[in-house]
Protein backbone atom coordinates (compact mmCIF):
# COMPACT_ATOMS: atom_id res chain seq x y z
CA UNK A 1 0.00 0.00 0.00
CA UNK A 2 2.91 2.37 0.94
CA UNK A 3 5.08 1.72 -2.15
CA UNK A 4 2.17 2.39 -4.23
CA UNK A 5 1.26 5.40 -2.28
CA UNK A 6 5.36 6.10 -2.60
CA UNK A 7 5.55 5.65 -6.71
CA UNK A 8 1.99 7.46 -7.25
CA UNK A 9 4.03 10.70 -5.53
CA UNK A 10 7.50 10.07 -6.68
CA UNK A 11 6.35 10.87 -9.90
CA UNK A 12 4.03 12.95 -9.91
CA UNK A 13 6.92 15.63 -8.04
CA UNK A 14 9.32 14.34 -10.95
CA UNK A 15 6.96 15.12 -13.46
CA UNK A 16 6.35 18.00 -11.58
CA UNK A 17 9.67 19.57 -11.42
CA UNK A 18 10.11 18.25 -15.01
CA UNK A 19 6.73 20.81 -16.33
CA UNK A 20 9.16 23.60 -13.87
CA UNK A 21 12.19 23.18 -15.78
CA UNK A 22 10.85 22.76 -19.38
CA UNK A 23 7.49 24.88 -19.93
CA UNK A 24 7.40 27.88 -21.89
CA UNK A 25 4.44 29.51 -19.97
CA UNK A 26 6.04 30.73 -16.82
CA UNK A 27 2.53 30.55 -14.83
CA UNK A 28 2.73 27.51 -15.78
CA UNK A 29 6.41 26.82 -14.32
CA UNK A 30 5.19 28.43 -11.20
CA UNK A 31 2.02 26.37 -10.54
CA UNK A 32 4.33 23.22 -11.23
CA UNK A 33 6.24 24.15 -8.94
CA UNK A 34 3.36 24.65 -5.99
CA UNK A 35 2.70 20.75 -7.27
CA UNK A 36 6.01 19.50 -7.14
CA UNK A 37 6.11 20.99 -3.30
CA UNK A 38 3.19 18.93 -2.58
CA UNK A 39 4.25 15.77 -3.78
CA UNK A 40 7.56 16.03 -1.68
CA UNK A 41 5.04 16.40 1.20
CA UNK A 42 3.62 13.20 0.84
CA UNK A 43 6.93 11.53 0.75
CA UNK A 44 7.72 13.35 4.34
CA UNK A 45 4.59 11.83 5.23
CA UNK A 46 5.61 8.33 4.18
CA UNK A 47 8.87 8.73 6.04
CA UNK A 48 7.24 9.43 9.74
CA UNK A 49 8.32 13.30 9.13
CA UNK A 50 4.65 14.58 10.02
CA UNK A 51 5.60 17.93 11.46
CA UNK A 52 7.98 18.85 8.37
CA UNK A 53 4.63 17.68 6.37
CA UNK A 54 3.18 20.29 7.57
CA UNK A 55 5.66 22.92 7.56
CA UNK A 56 6.50 21.52 3.78
CA UNK A 57 2.90 22.78 2.79
CA UNK A 58 2.97 25.53 5.06
CA UNK A 59 6.07 27.37 3.99
CA UNK A 60 6.80 25.75 0.30
CA UNK A 61 3.56 25.67 -1.21
CA UNK A 62 1.76 28.07 1.02
CA UNK A 63 4.07 30.68 0.75
CA UNK A 64 6.68 30.23 -1.29
CA UNK A 65 5.04 29.56 -4.35
CA UNK A 66 2.72 32.59 -3.54
CA UNK A 67 5.51 34.49 -3.72
CA UNK A 68 7.06 33.24 -6.48
CA UNK A 69 3.65 33.99 -8.56
CA UNK A 70 3.87 37.67 -7.15
CA UNK A 71 6.92 37.92 -8.70
CA UNK A 72 5.97 36.73 -11.83
CA UNK A 73 3.14 38.97 -12.24
CA UNK A 74 5.07 42.15 -10.81
CA UNK A 75 8.02 41.26 -13.82
CA UNK A 76 5.91 39.93 -16.41
CA UNK A 77 6.28 41.96 -19.64
CA UNK A 78 5.36 40.51 -23.39
CA UNK A 79 3.69 37.58 -24.03
CA UNK A 80 2.81 35.35 -21.33
CA UNK A 81 3.12 32.03 -23.60
CA UNK A 82 6.67 33.60 -24.58
CA UNK A 83 7.97 34.34 -21.00
CA UNK A 84 10.24 31.82 -19.89
CA UNK A 85 12.79 30.90 -23.06
CA UNK A 86 15.36 28.76 -23.16
CA UNK A 87 18.86 29.80 -22.68
CA UNK A 88 21.31 29.67 -25.68
CA UNK A 89 23.42 26.89 -23.84
CA UNK A 90 20.29 24.36 -22.49
CA UNK A 91 21.96 21.64 -24.66
CA UNK A 92 25.19 21.94 -22.51
CA UNK A 93 22.89 22.23 -19.09
CA UNK A 94 21.20 19.56 -19.74
CA UNK A 95 24.61 16.84 -20.41
CA UNK A 96 26.35 18.31 -17.13
CA UNK A 97 22.62 17.21 -15.33
CA UNK A 98 22.54 14.07 -16.71
CA UNK A 99 25.91 13.25 -16.20
CA UNK A 100 25.73 14.59 -12.67
CA UNK A 101 22.21 12.79 -11.94
CA UNK A 102 24.55 9.18 -13.12
CA UNK A 103 27.07 9.92 -11.26
CA UNK A 104 24.68 10.39 -8.01
CA UNK A 105 22.56 7.39 -8.61
CA UNK A 106 25.63 5.02 -9.42
CA UNK A 107 26.84 6.05 -6.06
CA UNK A 108 23.57 5.36 -4.35
CA UNK A 109 23.12 1.99 -6.29
CA UNK A 110 26.82 0.56 -5.97
CA UNK A 111 26.97 1.51 -1.63
CA UNK A 112 25.39 -1.35 0.06
CA UNK A 113 25.34 0.36 3.34
CA UNK A 114 22.48 2.52 1.32
CA UNK A 115 20.70 -0.83 0.17
CA UNK A 116 18.38 -1.09 3.87
CA UNK A 117 14.64 -1.37 4.29
CA UNK A 118 12.83 0.26 6.94
CA UNK A 119 13.09 -0.56 10.16
CA UNK A 120 10.19 -0.15 12.79
CA UNK A 121 10.19 3.72 13.84
CA UNK A 122 9.69 4.50 17.35
CA UNK A 123 11.39 8.15 17.07
CA UNK A 124 8.16 10.16 16.40
CA UNK A 125 8.94 13.67 14.16
CA UNK A 126 6.21 15.53 15.66
CA UNK A 127 6.02 19.07 16.59
CA UNK A 128 6.93 18.60 20.47
CA UNK A 129 9.85 16.00 19.30
CA UNK A 130 12.01 18.15 17.25
CA UNK A 131 11.29 20.91 19.74
CA UNK A 132 13.41 18.98 22.81
CA UNK A 133 16.15 18.81 19.94
CA UNK A 134 15.68 22.89 18.93
CA UNK A 135 15.71 23.91 22.69
CA UNK A 136 18.62 22.34 23.90
CA UNK A 137 21.24 20.93 21.61
CA UNK A 138 20.57 23.06 18.69
CA UNK A 139 19.51 26.02 20.43
CA UNK A 140 22.32 28.68 19.45
CA UNK A 141 21.31 27.72 15.54
CA UNK A 142 17.43 28.33 16.30
CA UNK A 143 18.28 31.88 17.74
CA UNK A 144 20.45 32.64 14.47
CA UNK A 145 17.59 31.18 12.13
CA UNK A 146 15.91 33.78 14.08
CA UNK A 147 17.71 36.25 13.39
CA UNK A 148 18.52 35.13 10.06
CA UNK A 149 14.63 35.50 9.11
CA UNK A 150 14.42 38.96 10.71
CA UNK A 151 17.37 41.09 8.73
CA UNK A 152 15.39 38.84 5.53
CA UNK A 153 12.22 40.06 6.18
CA UNK A 154 13.60 44.00 6.36
CA UNK A 155 15.78 43.53 3.53
CA UNK A 156 13.70 42.02 1.33
CA UNK A 157 11.12 45.19 2.67
CA UNK A 158 13.87 47.93 1.73
CA UNK A 159 15.03 46.45 -1.14
CA UNK A 160 11.14 45.95 -3.18
CA UNK A 161 10.41 49.24 -1.69
CA UNK A 162 13.36 51.29 -2.53
CA UNK A 163 14.93 54.62 -1.36
CA UNK A 164 14.04 57.40 -1.74
CA UNK A 165 16.30 59.40 -4.07
CA UNK A 166 15.40 62.79 -2.06
CA UNK A 167 17.51 63.76 1.04
CA UNK B 1 8.81 -8.06 -9.51
CA UNK B 2 6.09 -8.22 -7.82
CA UNK B 3 5.34 -4.86 -7.17
CA UNK B 4 3.11 -5.65 -3.55
CA UNK B 5 6.54 -7.47 -2.06
CA UNK B 6 8.76 -4.85 -3.42
CA UNK B 7 9.60 -2.13 -0.07
CA UNK B 8 11.02 1.07 -0.84
CA UNK B 9 14.68 1.60 0.81
CA UNK B 10 16.88 4.00 1.06
CA UNK B 11 17.63 3.70 -2.45
CA UNK B 12 14.60 4.53 -3.71
CA UNK B 13 14.31 7.96 -1.92
CA UNK B 14 17.96 9.04 -2.72
CA UNK B 15 17.03 8.45 -6.14
CA UNK B 16 14.26 10.28 -5.96
CA UNK B 17 15.98 13.13 -4.51
CA UNK B 18 18.90 12.89 -7.11
CA UNK B 19 16.07 13.24 -10.27
CA UNK B 20 14.83 16.15 -8.29
CA UNK B 21 18.03 17.66 -8.07
CA UNK B 22 19.04 17.23 -11.78
CA UNK B 23 16.38 19.13 -13.09
CA UNK B 24 16.99 21.55 -10.98
CA UNK B 25 20.40 22.04 -11.96
CA UNK B 26 19.16 21.83 -15.49
CA UNK B 27 16.72 24.49 -14.81
CA UNK B 28 19.20 26.51 -13.76
CA UNK B 29 21.47 26.24 -16.51
CA UNK B 30 18.78 26.39 -19.46
CA UNK B 31 16.40 28.94 -18.44
CA UNK B 32 16.41 32.89 -18.94
CA UNK B 33 13.77 33.74 -16.86
CA UNK B 34 15.70 35.03 -13.23
CA UNK B 35 12.57 33.59 -11.60
CA UNK B 36 12.73 30.37 -13.63
CA UNK B 37 16.31 29.98 -12.06
CA UNK B 38 15.24 31.00 -8.52
CA UNK B 39 12.46 28.13 -8.69
CA UNK B 40 14.76 25.44 -9.98
CA UNK B 41 17.10 26.77 -6.91
CA UNK B 42 14.17 25.91 -4.62
CA UNK B 43 13.29 22.20 -6.81
CA UNK B 44 17.25 21.63 -5.45
CA UNK B 45 17.36 22.63 -1.92
CA UNK B 46 13.55 20.09 -1.32
CA UNK B 47 16.10 17.17 -3.04
CA UNK B 48 17.95 18.46 -0.11
CA UNK B 49 15.90 17.78 1.72
CA UNK B 50 13.97 14.44 1.39
CA UNK B 51 17.82 13.36 2.00
CA UNK B 52 18.13 14.25 4.99
CA UNK B 53 14.70 13.13 5.99
CA UNK B 54 15.33 9.91 4.17
CA UNK B 55 18.62 8.91 5.97
CA UNK B 56 17.15 10.36 9.55
CA UNK B 57 14.54 7.84 8.65
CA UNK B 58 16.36 4.84 7.29
CA UNK B 59 20.00 4.74 9.28
CA UNK B 60 18.85 5.69 12.83
CA UNK B 61 19.77 3.17 15.82
CA UNK B 62 16.91 2.77 18.45
CA UNK B 63 19.61 2.93 21.28
CA UNK B 64 21.06 6.49 21.03
CA UNK B 65 19.40 8.68 22.74
CA UNK B 66 15.99 9.80 22.08
CA UNK B 67 16.98 13.71 21.49
CA UNK B 68 19.71 12.76 18.97
CA UNK B 69 17.18 10.58 16.72
CA UNK B 70 15.61 13.69 15.40
CA UNK B 71 18.79 15.28 14.02
CA UNK B 72 18.10 15.29 10.16
CA UNK B 73 14.59 16.84 10.79
CA UNK B 74 16.27 19.50 12.40
CA UNK B 75 19.04 19.91 9.76
CA UNK B 76 16.06 19.79 7.27
CA UNK B 77 14.13 22.27 8.96
CA UNK B 78 16.99 24.65 8.95
CA UNK B 79 17.18 24.15 5.44
CA UNK B 80 13.57 25.07 5.19
CA UNK B 81 14.09 28.30 6.88
CA UNK B 82 17.32 29.62 4.78
CA UNK B 83 14.81 29.03 1.61
CA UNK B 84 12.65 31.09 3.00
CA UNK B 85 15.16 33.92 3.48
CA UNK B 86 17.01 33.37 0.21
CA UNK B 87 13.36 33.21 -1.59
CA UNK B 88 12.31 36.30 -0.11
CA UNK B 89 16.06 38.73 -0.50
CA UNK B 90 16.33 36.66 -4.28
CA UNK B 91 12.32 38.05 -5.77
CA UNK B 92 13.22 41.26 -3.87
CA UNK B 93 16.11 41.51 -5.87
CA UNK B 94 14.20 40.17 -9.19
CA UNK B 95 11.97 43.28 -8.41
CA UNK B 96 14.75 45.89 -7.95
CA UNK B 97 16.37 44.99 -10.79
CA UNK B 98 13.30 44.70 -13.31
CA UNK B 99 12.48 48.50 -11.71
CA UNK B 100 15.44 50.22 -12.87
CA UNK B 101 16.14 47.83 -16.47
CA UNK B 102 12.38 46.47 -17.18
CA UNK B 103 13.45 43.18 -17.64
CA UNK B 104 13.70 39.84 -16.36
CA UNK B 105 16.40 38.12 -18.89
CA UNK B 106 19.54 37.16 -17.15
CA UNK B 107 21.08 37.21 -20.30
CA UNK B 108 20.72 41.41 -20.07
CA UNK B 109 22.33 41.02 -16.59
CA UNK B 110 25.34 42.45 -17.95
CA UNK B 111 26.50 45.84 -15.73
CA UNK B 112 29.86 44.26 -14.55
CA UNK B 113 31.17 43.35 -18.21
CA UNK B 114 32.74 45.52 -19.91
Amino acid sequence: MSTVVFFIFAILSIAAAWGVVTSKNIVHSALYLALSFSGVAVLYVLLNADFLAAVQLLIYTGAVSIMVVFAVMLTLRGEVSESNPENRSWFGGALVSALVFVMIGLVILTNADWRVLAAPWTGGGSAEDMSLLLLTQYMIPFEAAAVLLTIALAGAVILAKGVKESK
Amino acid sequence: MNLANFSVGLSTYLLVGAMLFSLGLYGVFSRRNIVAILMSIELMLNAVNINFVAFNRFIWNQKIDVHYILTGHVAALFVIVVAAAEVAVGLALVITIYRNRQTANVDEFNWLKW
